[in-house]
């Protein structure tokens, strides 16, 4: 059973303490938003939403690994989440079963694994809550540095594979016919995408990874005209996300990483309502 | 394992093809898709593919394209070789925000001015910041055409480029690819689905069903007696070449297929029901009027 367990984010906390860890939450919640945003455009795009969500899953069986391991848990995650990746890929190219029921069959046998092993382990103290859905409050400077670097290598791997990828979305016929080599495109999402869940998780946790890859994505929509205005705009989104998430996690005392995704929701709901502005055109 | 896209044909010169497909053969599941079809494009040529449905032309225009891996036989393809393709099927997705100016550099960087001149071309040059979702039919397909023409591409791989166009569109697009094509001396491979009209501006027409049933130019192929059979009065009628209408054939492998070449009835069906037999081998098939004897 998952036991809940409330962060406590004191208001009476002393005020050298607030900026602190407040601060570094922050940053770190920022510095995911501004990777998961873009990236989160080709999960909405390529509808892999599911996809993402089987990946994040299989990223509690990493953190299990890792500990019986004992090699540090972001690599754990990020090994497994790849593997998951790769599995899909191969598994699907297959078409043994549908790639509906696959990734529930994985989604959800990775996480059910993964919450056994770490039950088993009765060595080691873990605070499941956090894996499931992060505990931004307590990252570390280390983290940040994780955090930012690992968010620069993915965006720049996205910049990098951005045409052939967006080629790739369009029609992947089309990229092949005209050299865009998508299948390595393809195969370098994978492995961003199992960064980015390896970087995120500390943030908002297995459980709610996809929320921060699609929400802001979705949001970003009908403000584009173009799918880089978009990922700019999911991007932003995102970060204002963070930033309204967890002032209203200090406010009221709820849990950050939920909070922060009710924030993108509410901003997701804003965007249904401004006209479309269709920037970038 | 197999011989497939050993990219060179010589030194290159006008004759020289700019992809030379050699007993080409693809199998999919344990079935031949299609088998030793050879093909030659060379620069300034349109190539007619056309057949059936499920005759091997998509599969055929895919090797064609380096997308698909050929089973047996080669694809050879010129060195440095810029192709651009219109696919048959094309559907943007809603959530992703895609303006015709920015489709036009999905594969590569064009300037503006590149731009405007290719839409310019195929006659959209308003649609520039139209949204590709919102545009008709006929005004998508002369996108893609665009889009693959401001590649400035040696050879152009058009998959069924009229559908979805009206009679009108249809006549004009076509005339369009035949600009193209002495503009800018491209080789155009090109997949239809409707001869008459593609008859008028091809050079050589191959005529596939599972293997190349017949080739060359648009009037002998319309005189050939395989292609006949393969679509009897339908097609024959615009050519006002009526003969060879009656009785089956005997495929090779062992299905027997009517030309059903009925004056009544051939302009109703298309052509993949064009083939009626009484023999029921042939499982996709409806039975209503199969039993009849195709002469009538």
């Amino acid at each position: 059973m998952i036991t809940t367990k409330t962060i406590t984010t004191g208001t009476d906390t002393g005020t050298a303490m607030f900026d602190d860890f407040f601060t570094r939450a922050l940053l770190a919640g920022i510095g995911v938003a501004l990777t998961a945003g873009p990236l989160g455009c080709f999960v909405v795009w390529r509808r892999m939403a599911y996809f993402g969500d089987t990946m994040a899953h299989a990223g509690l069986l990493g953190v299990a690994l890792a500990l019986v391991l004992q090699i540090a848990p972001v690599l754990g995650v990020f090994a497994v989440a790849a593997a998951i990746a790769g599995a899909l890929m191969l598994l699907d190219r297959r078409g043994a079963l549908s790639t509906d029921a696959l990734l529930g069959l994985l989604s959800h046998g990775t996480l059910a694994v993964g919450l056994v092993l770490v039950a088993l382990m009765t060595w080691v103290r873990i605070d499941l809550t956090a894996l499931l859905f992060g505990d931004v409050l307590a990252v570390g400077v280390d983290d940040l540095l994780l955090i930012w670097g690992g968010g620069a290598v993915v965006l720049a791997g996205l910049a990098w594979i951005w045409r052939p990828l967006l080629a790739d979305t369009v029609h992947p016929d089309l990229a092949a016919a005209e050299g865009m080599h998508p299948e390595r495109a393809r195969a370098a999402l994978m492995v961003l995408m199992a960064l980015v869940i390896a970087v995120a998780m500390k943030v908002v946790g297995v459980l709610l990874i996809t929320a921060l890859l699609i929400i802001p994505a979705a949001a970003a929509r009908r403000l584009a005209a173009t799918p880089e205005a978009m990922a700019v705009l999911a991007a932003l989104t995102g970060a204002l996300a963070v930033v309204l998430g967890l002032f209203a996690s200090l406010e009221w005392d709820t849990p950050s990483g939920p909070s922060i995704v009710v924030a993108a929701i509410a901003l997701f709901c804003v965007g249904l309502v401004v006209p479309a502005l269709r920037l970038g055109r | 394992m197999n011989q497939v896209a050993v990219p060179t044909v010589g030194p290159e010169s006008a004759e020289t093809p700019l992809v030379r497909l050699s007993g080409i053969g693809v199998r999919r599941a344990g079935r031949w898709l299609t088998r030793n079809v050879d093909l030659d494009v060379r620069p300034g040529e349109i190539v007619t593919l056309i057949g059936p449905n499920g005759s091997g032309k998509t599969t055929t225009a895919k090797v064609a394209a380096g997308v698909m891996r050929a089973d047996e036989g080669r694809a050879e393809t010129r060195r440095g070789l810029r192709i651009g393709y219109v696919p048959q099927k094309i559907q943007i997705d809603w959530t992703l925000p895609m303006t015709v100016r920015r489709l036009m550099t999905l594969t590569g960087r064009h300037s503006a001015a590149e731009i405007a001149a290719a839409l310019e071309a195929v006659g959209i040059a308003h649609l520039l910041d139209a949204e590709a979702q919102s545009l008709s039919g006929g005004e998508f397909q002369r996108a893609l055409l665009a889009r693959a023409l401001v590649r400035r591409p040696d050879l152009l791989i058009l998959d069924e480029p009229v559908q979805g166009v009206d009679f009108t569109g249809e006549v004009m697009l076509y005339r369009l690819i035949k600009r193209i094509r002495d503009e800018t001396g491209c080789g155009v491979l090109l997949i239809s689905h409707d001869l008459h009209i593609v008859m008028a501006e091809t050079d050589t027409v191959v005529c596939l069903n599972g293997h190349v049933c017949c080739r060359g130019t648009p009037q002998s192929v319309a005189e050939n007696p395989e292609y006949q059979r393969l679509f009897g009065g339908r097609a024959a009628g615009t050519l006002a070449v009526y003969r060879h209408q009656h009785d089956h054939t005997h495929l090779p492998d062992g299905r027997i297929r009517h030309a059903d070449g009925t004056i009544t009835e051939g302009h109703a069906h298309s052509h993949d029901h064009d083939y009626d037999h009484h023999h029921d081998h042939h499982q996709d098939h409806h039975h209503g009027d199969g039993h009849r004897h195709g002469h009538v």
